[in-house]
């Protein structure tokens, strides 16, 4: 039986047989009034539960993540934070091995300088000479009155002579002693200035030191409050984590395009080592073998800063006793340059089979091969190219471990986002359940309006004779009473 | 340790990669050039054709030339045959050394007096066997039009699966002009022979199409 056998089960004419099938709907659905609107009410509430108690797990899921990234950007701060103390601490310790270390020898040195001075000094003071002994009897000579004798004169005149001739010489000697001390005053100034530069490096020494001492106090006090788990660093380290995170998905997507090109380098003539038609897994074994060549460079860049320090991604490798590191770091540099080398001459090579293919192709095409001048230059570019690419990779290392670390924060943020979008749809859908409930449930009603408001009508007239009733009645018991 | 872990799975896949053997897609050319009467004019277009396949087959791939002549199903009818060595280096001075010979045969063909072509088709579907090639390739640069030695039997179905042969160039005859009938029931007679030896069948007249003659 089909549909529109179904339908014209009452009637050949359809409008009787839909208006019959309507009647008995309408009338049983009415009949099942009560069950109906329970039914309805169940299953909008039953959806609502299940979105409800969604949405209560993905808000503790939210909560929980949230906790997490926290836990990590303040791990990661924490970390970086130490990192950094240290290696400022460091440097004060190389401050303090380099500069203060020399300290007994400066102030040996400055003490020494200074009884120099001194020494110099004393030297240098100006005794003023003393008086002739025989100054007090030319002073009575002097007094001698010659009253026109010419022997007096004589005398007289051979003592101004005497005393002119001892003046000259005591000045002679004066200067030449000024002189000496002032000779003696001149040494002093390289000292001095040997004095002043010495106190100037130990000042700049202890500024630095004082700078130091500075920047190690406020990363303490980050510190600090990491270890406190404020919510404002929380949020600095945060958004620091998403800008290192873009950062170093740049630099990457650069060495990307480095390793693609230093790919096409090497993946012609590595077809001259592994040969041309093999295939691994559907890829030619050339590329696989140049891909492998690069993977390895960069290993070995890897484990190279690595060994220098400047990474910190193998705990094992920064465990290392410094013989140990140091030895990896030389075994490492050494395969980078060998594979570097290697690299540098499959890009010649890949020049000479690229020329080579020219030759052909000009020969096939019926073209005469003509000879390029300076064909040298892109030569010798890509053996340069092919040699320092290796090195360049190498440094890929810094913003891989940016990135490594950077993105545990990212990923986490972007999962509490997507857990918030699901909530809210969550929620979304919890109170359109709730709403379609009451809808369904007036629409119900709707359809059964005029069963419904017969019955209203009906109660209305059962209620409003029952009323006349009892009122008769009570008239009747009044009257009977008087 | 994850990153140990890591690496250990990456590595241990590679080697599982690196056990599974497949099979390059190799290609096996065998072209026929026909020299009888007139149409060893057309012998330029040939070495053009030739020349092409030179420039597109790669290392792995094997390349024969041979001429149609009276009798054709013989090896003294391969004017140059090679199989382009692993190394791109070789491969190239193959190519180089295949041109030459081709150069030599251009420089001095001779028509022949009949077109054995059945014995030629017979001669490379034997040759693609042998070299066990992915994609099988015999190319026709001739006219069609069949002309055997009194007594040579050629009426059998020659054995072509997994090869697909290729017409080029098929210049109409001067009693095509007559009645092209005879030109369509060539072609037709050898689609036929081709797909009841097992192989497929295609057309090319245009050789500025080239680049269709290797299409999978």
């Amino acid at each position: 039986m089909n549909n529109s056998e179904l339908l014209l089960i009452w009637s050949d004419n359809p409008t009787v047989s839909v208006v019959i099938w309507a009647t008995l709907i309408i009338l049983a659905m009415y009949l099942g009034r009560q069950s109906g609107h329970k039914f309805i009410t169940a299953l909008t509430g039953l959806l609502n539960t299940a979105f409800k108690i969604t949405s209560e797990t993905l808000i503790n899921f939210e909560e929980k993540i949230v906790k997490r990234n926290k836990q990590v950007i303040l791990h990661e701060g924490k970390q970086a934070t130490e990192r950094m103390i240290e290696r400022e601490f460091h440097r004060v310790n190389s401050l303090v091995a380099l500069d203060l270390s020399g300290y007994p020898a400066v102030q040996r040195k400055i003490t020494d300088t200074i009884n120099k001075i001194e020494a110099d000094y004393q030297a240098s003071n100006e005794t003023p000479p003393s008086p002739p002994d025989w100054l007090e009897a030319v002073e009575a000579i002097s007094k001698v009155k010659s009253k026109g004798d010419s022997a007096v004169d004589k005398i007289l005149t051979n003592i101004q002579h005497s005393l002119e001739t001892a003046h000259d010489e005591t000045m002679k000697e004066y200067r030449k002693s000024s002189f000496n001390r002032l000779q003696y005053l001149k040494k002093m100034l390289p000292s001095w200035r040997c004095l002043s530069q010495t106190v100037d490096g130990m000042s700049k020494s202890i500024t630095d030191l004082s700078d130091r001492a500075d920047h190690i106090d406020k990363q303490m006090g980050i510190y600090e409050k990491i270890k406190a788990e404020d919510d404002k660093v929380a949020n600095l380290l945060s958004v620091s984590s998403m800008t290192q995170f873009f950062i170093s998905a740049l630099v990457l997507i650069i060495a990307i395009l480095g390793g693609v090109i230093n790919f096409q380098l090497i993946a012609l003539p590595m077809s001259e080592m592994v040969g041309g038609t093999s295939e691994i897994g559907g890829w030619k074994t050339a590329d696989i073998a140049a891909m492998v060549i690069i993977m390895v460079e960069v290993a070995m860049g890897l484990f190279l800063l690595e060994s220098l320090r400047v990474t910190n991604l193998f705990a094992l490798i920064g465990s290392m006793d410094d013989k140990m590191r140091r030895r990896m770091m030389i075994v490492s540099l050494t395969i980078l340059t060998i594979l570097a080398s290697v690299e540098a001459s499959l890009a010649y090579m890949r020049d000479l089979l690229s020329m080579d293919r020219e030759v052909l192709l000009q020969s096939l095409s019926g073209v005469a091969s003509s000879n390029v001048e300076f064909r040298w230059i892109p030569s010798i570019g890509q053996m340069i190219m092919g040699f320092v690419l290796p090195f360049a990779l190498a440094f890929v290392a810094i913003p891989l471990e940016s990135f490594i670390h950077s993105s545990r924060t990212v990923i986490g943020i972007a999962v509490v986002n997507i857990v918030r979008v699901f909530v809210y749809v969550s929620n979304l859908l919890m109170q359109l359940t709730e709403q379609v409930g009451r809808i369904s449930t007036h629409a119900y009603d709707m359809v059964i309006f005029l069963p419904l408001t017969i019955e209203q009508l009906g109660r209305h007239y059962k209620a409003t004779r029952e009323k006349g009733e009892k009122s008769y009645v009570d008239i009747e018991s009044t009257g009977g009473n008087q | 340790m994850k990153l140990l872990k890591y690496i250990m799975i990456i590595t241990m896949g590679s080697f599982l990669l690196a056990c599974e053997d497949t099979t390059p897609k190799s290609k096996g050319v065998y072209m026929l050039i026909d020299v009888s009467g007139t149409y060893t004019k057309e012998i330029n277009k040939a070495q053009k054709i030739a020349n092409y396949l030179l420039a597109n087959l790669n290392s792995g791939d094997s390349l024969a030339l041979a001429k149609i002549d009276s009798g054709s199903f013989s090896e003294k009818d391969i004017i140059a045959k090679v199989t382009f060595d692993i190394r791109p280096s070789t491969a190239t001075a193959q190519k180089h050394q295949f041109k030459r010979k081709l150069d030599d045969f251009v420089a001095g063909a001779k028509p022949s007096s009949h077109t054995d072509i059945s014995g030629a088709v017979l001669q490379a579907s034997e040759y693609l066997r042998e070299t066990n090639t992915n994609q099988k390739y015999i190319i026709i640069f001739s006219d069609l039009e069949e002309d055997l030695v009194k007594g040579h039997v050629r009426n059998f179905d020659i054995p072509l699966v997994n090869t697909k042969v290729i017409a080029l160039n098929v210049t109409k005859l001067r009693t095509d002009n007559i009645d092209p009938r005879d030109y369509l029931k060539r072609l037709d007679a050898w689609e036929k022979r081709v797909y009841s030896g097992g192989g497929a069948w295609k057309v090319i007249n245009d050789i500025d199409h080239l680049h269709k003659l290797l299409e999978g």
